[in-house]
């Protein structure tokens, strides 16, 4: 689906969301609520200058809108990769707008996720991956690297890795993958309107991060939750 | 042991840095080599396996104080984060909830998501950026140290950005994309990997201290990061609306101040270094010293 169609079915009576160099902002209503929305689209790299103009949309929410949900929109690239982001420290901008939607989660603030087209890495982890609960779209197609990246860095010829690719989430792009590992929450029917799609999703909001439990439940990351929780347990 | 001063941080391996950075003899690891969790993927793509995966975890003791400790090991894959290293440290942070340290400090040493579990390391560098916010506004400092061989890069240098507070070494690197990755990707032209003086003066720990990326400057010594880790846990802001405001403006500060500079070089010239040519060959003191009164500081507002 792309950003207009997702919103038609959303935000049948209208909606104030305007996309500028990418960069996603606005709301509609939402049953008697408002929905407030932030993100990425058409495939924008996210950099220092993007981040820092989508916290300040989400501390906006936070002061402004007390405990409004928050829907987190993204099709993304990868972090924006140049000299002139790294110079300016690109890793405290990224994590500023984690941090923002972190504290807006803390704060009483449903925050959704909304895949719908591609993310990764350091865009993936800043938007989509810091919000409470994570929905995609059928078609999105999230990764940490390409499969041919993949096989340069592993020095594994790439038909290998496609073979090994079918019978092991862990390493290989794709939405079914991220699925599996627990990152993505639920997939959405594209075809039923998406307003009670995503009230739904809020009215069930799982009491912290169930991530591990759904990788463990899913066998995209078999050890994860069994670890974390011996630890955890001291 | 050698006396502590002797060793280097940046050559030390993680179990060295933990031993002498706290209390003498007070480290107990949770789920050690002993019990080895190791990665049930790497098999796969015929690597060897580490009976830690690469991340030591545990309590200890800094200066009388409990601490819970996290340690990676650049040694192996890089620091990676695979499925098992990532979740000891979820687990740990995790832990923190529950026994309300005075602090809990990560040993970062890591190159970012280990690619051949990628999906499993993206997924738990969500969740420990999610356990960290959840442990700072617990009121427990998490507090990264810097100086390492593999740096803390990609979505390690994410991690990095939540910590509450972050020490630095010269030889310590922050940053997202690795000046490899740029290169391949964006072309020479736009970042040449082998240039390394580049590399320091736009991801290494005196630029990183200089623009605030990180709070404080140590030498490559554990005393030194014992020192700092000992003063950021007391500095350490709350995880709060007023602190992310802080941030906020720091960071459009940065970008209104910087935002057109390309180079480490200039960045040092306009925040009124003196003799900026000399920073990167300037001894840790005198460095200290140049950086000291037009620093960017982070103080409050991380």
């Amino acid at each position: 689906m792309t950003l207009a169609e997702i919103f038609s079915s959303l935000f049948p009576e209208g909606h104030s969301v305007t996309v500028e160099d990418g960069l996603v902002g606005g709301h509609g209503p939402l049953g008697a609520k408002r929905l407030h929305v932030v993100g990425l689209d058409g495939n924008t790299a996210l950099g220092v200058d993007g981040a820092i103009r989508l916290a300040a949309k989400v501390l906006a929410v936070i002061r402004e809108a007390p405990g409004a949900p928050i829907l987190v929109a993204v099709d993304s690239d990868s972090q924006r990769m140049s000299r002139r982001d790294e110079l300016l420290g690109l890793n405290e901008y990224l994590a500023h707008l984690a941090k923002a939607l972190l504290l807006a989660d803390r704060l009483g603030h449903p925050t959704v996720g909304l895949l719908y087209g591609h993310s990764a890495a350091g865009a993936f982890i800043a938007t989509a991956l810091a919000t409470r609960v994570l929905a995609a779209l059928p078609g999105a197609h999230p990764s940490v690297m390409d499969l041919p990246s993949v096989a340069r860095v592993t020095k594994l010829p790439l038909d290998t890795l496609r073979e090994m690719a079918k019978s092991t989430p862990v390493f290989a792009p794709g939405l079914d993958n991220m699925v599996a590992t627990g990152a993505v929450h639920a997939v959405l029917d594209p075809a039923a309107p998406l307003g009670p799609q995503i009230e739904a999703l809020i009215a069930a909001l799982p009491e912290g991060d169930i991530r591990d439990r759904l990788g463990a439940e899913r066998g995209g990351r078999p050890v994860a939750q069994a670890i974390a929780a011996r630890i955890a347990g001291g | 042991m050698s006396a502590p001063g002797a060793l280097s941080w940046y050559e030390a391996g993680a179990r060295q840095r933990i031993a002498v950075l706290l209390d003498q003899s007070s480290f107990a690891e949770i789920l050690g080599p002993a019990e080895r969790r190791m990665s049930p993927h790497l098999p796969l793509f015929g690597l060897p396996r580490a009976f830690d995966d690469g991340i030591v975890v545990g309590r200890g003791r800094l200066d009388g104080r409990p601490v819970l400790v996290a340690a990676q090991e650049g040694r192996f894959m890089g620091g990676a984060f695979g499925e098992v290293h990532g979740a000891k440290l979820v687990g740990l942070l995790r832990l923190g909830l529950t026994e309300r340290p005075a602090a809990l400090l990560i040993l970062f040493d890591t190159g970012g998501v280990r690619l051949q579990e990628a999906n499993a390391g993206e997924t738990a560098i969500a969740e420990a950026m999610r356990a960290i916010a959840d442990l700072r506004a617990a009121g427990v400092p998490v507090i990264g140290l810097v100086g390492g061989r593999a740096g803390a890069y990609g979505g390690g240098g994410l991690v990095a950005g939540t910590c509450s507070g972050l020490a630095v070494s010269e030889a310590g690197r922050i940053s997202v994309s690795g000046p490899e990755v740029i290169e391949t990707n964006r072309g020479a032209e736009e970042f040449d990997a082998r240039d390394r003086a580049l590399v320091w003066r736009t991801m290494g720990g005196k630029h990183r201290y200089l623009i605030g990326g990180a709070d404080a400057f140590a030498e490559d010594t554990p005393e030194s990061f014992r020192k700092a880790a000992l003063g950021l846990i007391d500095a350490a802001a709350p995880f709060d609306l007023a602190t992310l405001e802080a941030e906020q403006a720091r960071l459009e500060r940065r970008l209104d101040r910087f935002g057109e500079t390309l180079d480490g070089r200039d960045v040092w010239a306009r925040l009124g270094v003196n003799d900026p040519e000399g920073i990167p060959a300037a001894t840790d003191d005198a460095f200290r010293a140049s950086a000291e009164g037009c620093r960017e500081s982070a103080r409050d507002a991380r």
